[in-house]
Formats: structure tokens, sequence, C-alpha cells
């Protein structure tokens, strides 16, 4: 199996999860436990390929403008980490079957699990930095939604929140460190990079790039001062726990550390900051791990000492420090998880995670406990398991490191004061937990848990064990080969035995065992009376709550500086809009001088002439009437519609022309429906004189602009009038529409055939347009006035029966009114529909084509309803808009992807020729079927918009038809 | 002839500008109408204008600018044209629903409190 489908894969299986039934729970898990599986198989069987420094590469274009190339890649070290990623997945999704109740809707949690499996497969094995971001924001994205899965709990909701805020705003520092390395490096691709980690090191950018990626991984992994997130994040179901974060995703962080290991480190700087952060945290997360109650907090900061362990190692500038970490990062993966899931089984059946009310499980459980007393003591480092293996190794590290005397002295100090703590905690674990008394007072007796919930419980830990104790046969090749291509190629000396005599780190060991058995023995009994709530010492310094109040201040800040700098008032927006407009066009023609050209003058024309001035009337009479008359504005801007388009027809624009006719109908039309819901003129009683005088200041300034705009745009009109044609594009669309597009009227053919893809985004539009003017109509609630019956009607007697004066009860439109007109216009019906077919079929060559036609047939509908009305229209025909609509779009869509399918791009047009009996040659241009498609979205976008608005006035009238009725009734 | 056109784009785009400007929706509506017009006018006034020069192709006609005008603006008008009709709908439909919301015709959905 390819890389590609090794990484589609989850995805594929996220998308089948998220359509599953909401309670098929074995499904779910075997569906997300197959994926799993099936992808650990197959980067098990990819080992022989990378296991002596091979890499596995795929690269597919990406962007090949900006040198981008999609790269999938694997080298032994993100073998190491896909195997984590799919083998602890496999077993998440087994355990989590048990775990989650029949209430839980698995179909998302899956759906979510899958997705983030496939981001942390992607961030693994990509092969470029930019690629490495986006999987890397990817998983911060469905670490959020794992977080927050029960989302009706206030805590999962604030959890999920910080850490999408603390990690995202890492991702956000990554991608511009990483950024800065490409341009530093000249590429985005692992490969080069890697291998230019001089270049790097010695760069003038490097002291600015570097903090920008650490920042990044820091915040990720959990890092001081970044770590506050974590605790907060095990709000999320406990196999979200165990498996993102502990084992994946806060590994990306010292993923990402080694990853760029051998490009980054080596420098004063790396060293610092990176030991400096991994140590504090190191000693921080097991400090705080000991004073938790919550078994899944105290694995929670555990998780953030281990983690600082790793990025400590990574931090000393030292081969082996790297190998090391490698090391514990598969170690702390088994032993961690397995912590995680056998916490979960104790919340599971007990009903609670508090360790002060457990105790005694042993009796109860003694199969789990058994397997998390393994699991912990792997965590506290107990010789025989993983976990001493590594620790020992790093214990080594501190003690035979090179740097200034201080460190030297410090540094072997501070890991076993880290060992102790861990001891610690590790013994509250299981002492407290499984020994003791038995606890009576719990919500639920434990009984042992389904066997298949605690297997793979039983295959972490025996993973913890076998490694533990044959570590060179088990792990020794495959440590080798992740290790390699951290450490750039040349593995150091190393030795995996499990004794290597009374050196340095075996009694530093010995030192942190015996002083955390004492530890705890001090604290116990003060522990498990409660007398810590906070760690002492550190407990006043709370990240949460300054990370809360830090968000309070910036969103403070913001509302701030958005009432300072920007305001609601659409007016105030316009206007400064259309200032930055002027002010955009007149710096370039202050520059270079505004001149007219020499071109011919056209003819002048009395009768255009006249016609424009009488249009230009009405233009500045509807700008002065749309307050004071709207149906005057409106009847004055339908005469300026109307002299646009005999400028059209007067200037060999034929299709604009008749286009432009009919738009203006139906926008008049439109207009008309809507003029009846708007409220009547706020007469203004008497105005205080300083609002007087602003009104008429801003009318001026308006004044002022709109002269500004007006006069801008009739000179560069004028300058372009005057000008040559410049000898363009528009010359090859000439040539070329007869002999390629297949007809003569090339704007036609260019809307269907040369620019069809922008004519099928337009008709996306309009269908788009039209459905979110049926949505917000569908909710419409008419004003109150407007539900009432004109005064005229309200004055009449209520027992007059004539539908003249009275007509509209029993329907919208009024009964034996209008009867001459109404046979007409149906007579009309199909009249209108031969013309649209007549210019539809002539679009090609004459004017005309599928919008003009459309909107002509869409006219003659709405004929039927204002003369007839909306009830007896829809009794009479079943006009199905968003059918239209629907069908036009796929029309047009289809046409596009047959040329494909033909292997041409997208939209190209096919003409076909053939003769038929009486009709002679035919030819037919593939272009026609795009253009029915077009007729069709034309014809139901338009129905539907002016039927939606139509059908408020039915709704309007029942509603005002109801009081009516009650007042005759009471009269009566 | 030049003149007039320009003067007419020039117009059309004043009294739009000052509409859009105007406080209450159905001064905006037709001001989003006329500033079109004037628009679609600038558009098409970019390619050059000639009487009786359609852009369909005639046998024995040179396929040139000189013997058509240009398609190229046309065909961007006819786009133009018809967007600007769903803009007049949505915009329509949107200030009936705010009014319907608010109870006001005002731009902003509240009346100005002065």
């Amino acid at each position: 199996m390819s890389l590609i489908v090794l990484l589609l894969l989850p995805f594929v299986g996220s998308c089948l999860a998220a359509v599953l039934p909401h309670n098929a729970r074995n499904t779910e898990s075997l569906l997300a436990g197959l994926v799993a599986l099936i992808g650990t198989i197959q980067v098990a069987l990819l080992f022989p390929q990378i296991a002596d420094g091979g890499v596995i590469r795929e690269e597919f274009s990406w962007l090949p403008s900006l040198g981008l190339n999609f790269v999938l890649r694997m080298d032994g070290f993100a073998w190491l980490f896909s195997m984590l990623v799919l083998g602890i997945g496999t077993l998440v999704s087994l355990y989590a079957r048990y775990y989650m109740s029949p209430d839980d809707p698995v179909p998302r949690f899956f759906a979510f699990f899958l997705a983030f499996m496939g981001a942390m497969l992607g961030l693994v094995i990509s092969g470029n930095l930019i690629q490495i971001v986006f999987f890397w924001e990817l998983t911060s994205l469905f670490s959020f939604l794992l977080i927050g899965y029960w989302h009706h709990r206030a805590d999962a909701r604030r959890g999920a929140y910080m850490a999408l805020m603390v990690t995202g705003a890492g991702g956000l520092c990554l991608l511009a460190g990483v950024m800065l390395l490409g341009h530093v490096v000249g590429s985005y691709d692992l490969d080069k990079v890697l291998a230019a980690g001089e270049l790097i090191r010695a760069h003038a950018l490097y002291p600015v790039l570097l903090p920008l990626i650490l920042i990044g991984a820091l915040s990720k992994s959990a890092q001081f001062p970044f770590h506050f997130w974590l605790p907060h994040a095990m709000a999320a179901p406990t196999p979200v726990s165990a498996y993102l974060h502990s084992a994946t995703m806060v590994k990306a962080g010292v993923f990402l550390l080694a990853r760029l290991w051998p490009s980054l480190s080596g420098s004063e700087e790396w060293f610092y900051i990176v030991s400096g952060a991994g140590a504090c945290t190191l000693l921080l997360g097991a400090y705080c791990a000991m004073f938790q109650n919550d078994l899944k907090g105290l694995l929670a900061y555990s998780t953030i000492s281990h983690l600082g362990l790793i990025t400590l190692l990574l931090g000393l500038n030292s081969p082996l420090a790297a190998v090391a970490a490698v090391f514990h990062i598969f170690n702390h993966a088994t032993f961690k998880a397995s912590l995680f899931m056998a916490a979960g089984i104790i919340d599971h059946e007990s009903g609670t995670r508090d360790i002060r009310k457990l105790s005694g499980l042993i009796k109860l459980i003694p199969y789990t406990a058994t397997l998390a007393m393994v699991a912990s003591a792997s965590m506290a480092g107990v010789p025989l398991l993983n976990g001493f293996l590594s620790k020992e190794m790093f214990f080594a590290e501190t003690v035979f490191i090179n740097a200034t005397a201080w460190i030297e002295m410090t540094l072997p100090i501070v890991a076993t004061i880290a060992g102790t703590f861990s001891v610690a905690y590790s013994l509250r674990f299981t002492v407290d937990v499984f020994f003791g008394p038995t606890a009576t007072d719990l919500p639920h007796t434990p009984h042992e848990p389904p066997r298949w919930m605690r297997a793979p419980v039983e295959l972490l830990v025996f993973a913890c064990l076998i490694v533990g104790i044959f570590p060179a046969q088990v792990v020794g090749p495959l440590l080798a080969a992740a290790a390699q291509p951290v450490v750039g190629g040349v593995l150091p000396e190393y030795s995996l035995a499990i004794w290597h005599g009374w050196n340095a780190p075996m009694i530093m060991s010995l030192v942190a065992m015996s002083g955390g058995i004492v530890l705890y023995l001090l604290l116990r009994n003060q522990l498990k009376r409660g007398r810590f709530k906070y760690p002492p010492l550190i407990g006043r310094f709370n990240g949460k709550r300054l990370f809360e109040r830090s968000l309070v201040i910036k969103m403070r800040l913001a509302r701030r500086l958005e009432r300072r700098i920007s305001t609601k008032r659409l007016q105030t927006q316009l206007f400064l809009m259309v200032l930055a407009a002027v002010l955009a066009g007149l710096i370039p023609m202050l520059h270079s001088s505004l001149s007219w050209g020499d071109r011919p003058k056209i003819a002048g024309s009395i009768v255009f002439v006249t016609l424009w001035l009488l249009a230009i009337a009405c233009a500045l009479g509807a700008a002065w009437q749309a307050k004071y008359h709207r149906l005057a504005a409106l009847t004055m801007v339908s005469v300026c519609g109307l002299m646009t388009c005999i400028t059209f027809v007067w200037f060999s624009a034929p299709d604009l022309a008749l286009t432009q006719l009919v738009v203006e109908v139906v926008t008049t039309v439109l207009i008309l429906l809507g003029l009846r819901w708007l409220p009547r003129r706020i007469e203004e009683v008497s105005p205080l004189p300083s609002t007087l005088r602003k009104a008429r200041i801003r009318r001026l300034r308006d004044l002022l602009l709109s002269i500004a705009v007006g006069g801008g745009m009739a000179l560069l009109s004028y300058a372009m009038l005057t000008r040559q044609t410049p000898n363009d594009i528009s010359s090859f669309y000439l040539s070329r529409a007869l002999p390629e597009g297949g007809g003569s009227n090339v704007v036609n053919v260019m809307l269907v055939d040369f620019r069809g893809f922008d004519t099928l985004g337009e008709i996306t539009v309009l269908a788009a347009v039209a459905l979110t003017v049926f949505a917000l109509l569908r909710r419409f609630r008419p004003p109150k006035e407007s539900l009432q019956l004109p005064a005229q009607q309200r004055l009449l007697a209520p027992d007059v029966v004539t539908d003249l004066v009275n007509p509209r009860h029993a329907s919208d439109t009024a009964l034996g009114f209008m009867m001459v007109p109404a046979v007409l216009v149906r007579l009309l019906l199909p009249i209108a529909f031969v013309v649209s077919v007549y210019l539809f079929m002539r679009g090609h060559n004459q004017p005309g084509g599928g919008f003009v036609a459309g909107l002509v047939m869409s006219v003659a509908f709405i004929l039927q309803y204002m003369v007839a009305g909306t009830q007896w229209v829809e009794a009479q025909m079943s006009l199905r808009p968003l059918r239209w609509m629907g069908t036009g779009l796929l029309f047009a869509t289809v046409t596009g992807l047959g040329a494909m399918a033909a292997g041409y791009p997208f939209l190209t047009t096919h003409t076909w020729h053939f003769a038929l009996p009486v009709f002679g040659d035919i030819h037919i241009a593939s272009a026609l079927f795009f253009d029915i498609g077009v007729y069709a979205v034309v014809v139901g976008s338009t129905l539907l918009i002016l039927t939606a608005l139509a059908h408020q006035s039915v709704r309007g009238h029942k509603t005002a038809a109801l009081p009516r009725a009650v007042a005759t009734e009471g009269a009566v | 002839m030049e003149e007039v056109i320009a003067t007419a784009i020039g117009v059309l785009a004043a009294s739009g500008v000052w509409l859009i400007l105007r406080p209450r929706t159905f001064q905006v509506v037709m001001g989003l109408c006329l500033l079109s017009y004037g628009v679609n006018l600038f558009i098409f006034s970019m390619g050059s204008l000639f009487i009786g020069k359609e852009p369909i192709i005639k046998d024995g006609v040179p396929q040139d600018l000189l013997h058509y005008t240009d398609p190229l603006p046309q065909a961007l008008v006819l786009t133009a044209i018809v967007i600007s009709f769903a803009m007049t709908a949505l915009f329509l439909v949107v200030l009936l629903a705010s009014r319907g919301l608010t109870g006001t015709d005002h731009v902003d959905g509240r009346e100005p409190k002065e």
C-alpha cells in the first residue's frame, strides 16, 4: 500500500463513521479498529525498507508555481511514530467500544477519532514543512473537538477552548518559524532542511526562527510555561486522554523537536531554551502530580513531567541523549496509555476517580489492579520494566554532560529529585488506590471489566515487560532505525543492557527510589485527609487563572479599540468606503494627468441627447424622491434603466439590450412586490435646531462626495471614449468565435464557451441568491401595520358584498376582477414560450441566448401570477422552481464534466455535425446543453425569488382576514 | 455623443452614491439600481462604441475591432446585469426581513438617537 493510501484510509474511515447510526457502538469500533489495524500491519511491513536508514518518498504536485510539492516521507523515526499512532489507535478503538456508554453519540466520537488519527499520521509522514504545519493545526482542531465531546459539560467546553487557544496560537508561531526556516534554506522540503543544519545555525535569522518554532513545539507538548492546558484537557473521554493526551498528540511537539534536531540543535540558544523548558517542566509536572486527587489529573501532570524529560534530553545537544529521548517516547507511550486506560476502567467501574475515596481495589478487581501496578512501576522506573531503561539513560546523560560547572552540578540533582517525585506519585497511584481497607462508599461496587476492555491494557503492559526484560532483542533494531534519522545518520554507541554495574545512574536510581518511598510515606496521611487543595508553594501560580485573565484583558482591549476606530453605522462605513475608492482613483490621476484621446467622434443625434436629458432628470428626481414618494422614485429609476437599454441598442449591443429590458421588467415587479411591506415614512415633527444643523452638514458632505464620484466617473469614461481601441484580447474572441466556438454571436459564444466557467459561477450565484431569498422569507415576520387592510377598505360597511370594493377576503386576488386581461394573459403563456424557445435557439448565432430566454419565460409565468393570483396559478400549474434550478445546475456542470471525461479541460465545447432528412444539415454544440442549464437556472431562480415574495401577500391576507371576519360576525 | 454618455454615467453614479449614503433602506435599494446602471454603462463604454457594428460575425467582413464593436465589455456587462438583479433581489429581501425583525427601515436596524 502506498503512503498516500495509508494516509487517506483514516479520513475515509472518518467519513464512514460519521454516517453510521447513533448507537452503532460495535460497528463504529470495529471500523475504527480495522482501519487502525490495517494501517499498523501495512506500516509494520514497511520496516525492511527503512531499517537501514532508508527513506520512502512519494511526491505529488501541489503548488508547482511556488515550488511546493505534497511530499509523503517515511524514515525510521516517522515509522516509529506511525506505529505508535496506528498501533495504540487500534487498542484505543477496542477500549473505547466498552468505555463509551450507549447514550453517547458514538458516530461523532469515532469520526473525530479517525480523523485525528489521519491528521496525526499526516503530521508524522509529511516531507514538507508547510504540510507539517497544516496537519499540526488539524490535530489541534480534532483535539479541540474531542476534548469538547461532552459539550454539555462546562469543564469540557472550557478545557477544549483552552487547548485550542494555546496549541492553535503555538501553531501560528510555528507557521511563522517554518516560513522563515524555508526562506533560509530556500526550500520547504524536509530532506533539504535536514541537510542544511550548518547553514541554518549560522544564519542571521536563526535567533528569530528558533524561538518561533520552539513556542509551537513546546505549547503542543504542554511544556512550561504552556503546560496548564493539558490537565484541563482531561475533561475528554478517557480513550481520548489515553490516545491524544498521552501517546500521540502531545508527542507532536517533541516529535518536531526530534524531527528538526539535525538542523536546529547544537547551538547555545537551543540548549538553554529547550533543556531549560524541559527541566522546569520535568520538576514542575512531577511535583504537581504528587498532589493531585484525581487519577487522570495525576496522570496528566505525570505526562507533562515525562514530556519535560524528553524535551530536556533533546535539548542537551548530545546524540546519545537524543537516542534516549526517542526510546523514552516509545516507552512513555506504552506505559502511560495503559495507565490511562486502567484509570478509565477504575472510573467506569467504581464511578469515581478521586484517589481519596478509592482504596483496597485489589480485592475487587485484582487483574486490572495488577496490570495498573506493573505499568505504574514502569512509570516510576523500577528495574525490569521499560521505564527503567530510558530513565537510566537519562540519568547517565545528566551525569556525563559537558557544560558549564553549575549546570554539571545541578542537572543530576534535578534529575534525581524528579525521579524521587515520580516514585512518590506512582506509589500514590498504586498503594492508595489498590491497597488498604476496601472502600465502601463508592458510587458503584467495582467488578472486573469485560474481557476485551482489558485486552488493550494487557497488550501494552506486556510490551512494558518484554521491552524491560529483553530490550536489545525486542526493540534494539527498532530503536536504531528510529533514532538514526534523528541524530542525522550516525548512531552513537549505546547499550540496551539492563545491568551496567554500580555506576552513578544506578546510585541515582536507588536514591530516587528510596527518597520517593520516604516522601510518599511522609505525605500519605495528609494527602488522604485532603490537606492540599493546591500543590503547596506554587499553588498560587495558576496557569489557568493567568490564561483567563489575559484573555479578559485582551477582549477588553479589543472592544475598546473597536469602539475607538470603527463604527456600527452603515452610512459611515459606506461613506468611508466610497471616499477611499475616490482617493484610490484620484492618486493615479494626479500622477499622470488625465488627457483626451483623438478618436473620431460618433455622429451626434438629437433624439439620443433628448432621451438622455430626460433620463438624467429622472435619475436626479429619483435621488430626490426616494424618501418621499417611493412609487415615483421607482418609476423614474425604471426610466433610467430603459434609457440604459436604449443606449445598448444604439451602440451595437443587442444582447445587452435584450437582457437589460427583461431584467428591468423583473426588477420592477420585484420592487413593487416589496413596496407593500415597507413602513410609512416617519414625519419629523419639529427637529431640534442642532439636529437639523447636523443633518445639513451630513447631507452637504454626502452631496460633495457624490459629485466627486460622478465627476470622476464622467471624466474617466470620457477619456476612455475618446481614445482608440487598444488592440487587446478582444480580436482573439472575434476571430475564434465562429471556427472554434461554432457560433457567430460572439457575446453569446463568450458566455457559454470562452468564459463558460464564469457563467457557471454566475448561475450558481443566482441560484444561491434565490435560495437565500427563499430561506429568509420563510421566517419573515410582516410588520403589524402592513397586515391591516388599507384605510379606505376599513372604512367600508362590513355587509357590502361587492368584489370590486371589498375584494380581498377569499383569496389574494379579487374574484370576477380583470377577467379579460386574465384570459389574454393565459393566451400569452404559449406565445411567450415560443418566443423564449426562439430566443434560446438563435442565441448562438443571433442576439438571444439562455439568459434572455429564461427571463422571458419567467416573466410570462409572473404575469400569470399578477393577473390571476397566486392561488389560481398554483392550483393550475405545478411550477417547481427548486427543481428547475437543480436541473439547470446539473445540466451545466455535467456538460462541463463531459468535456473532462473526453480528455479536454472542463467546459470545452464540442460541435457535432450531422444531416437529418427534413431539416438538412444540423450542427449542435455542446455549449447548447450548457445554455439549457443557464436557461433552467434563470427560470427557476427568478420564479423562486418572485413567488417567495408574492407568497408573503397570501400569508398577509390570511392573517389580515381573521380579525376582520371576527369583527363582521360581531356586527351581525 | 461621447459627452452625453460621459455625463449620463456621471449623473447615474452620483445619484446612486447619494442614495446609498441615505439612511432608509428603500433609498439604498434605489441607489444600488442607479449605481449599477452607471457602472454597467461605464464598463460598456470601455470598449470602443460604434453604431451598427454588432459583434455578430458576418460573412466577408474582416474579424477585427475596426469592423465589430468590442465583444469583451459586452460579455462582462451581460454577467453584471444578471448579478445586479440578484443583488437587488437579495438586498430587498434582507431589508424586508430586517424591517420585520427590527420594526424600522433604517439601515442600522434602529432609529438614530438624536
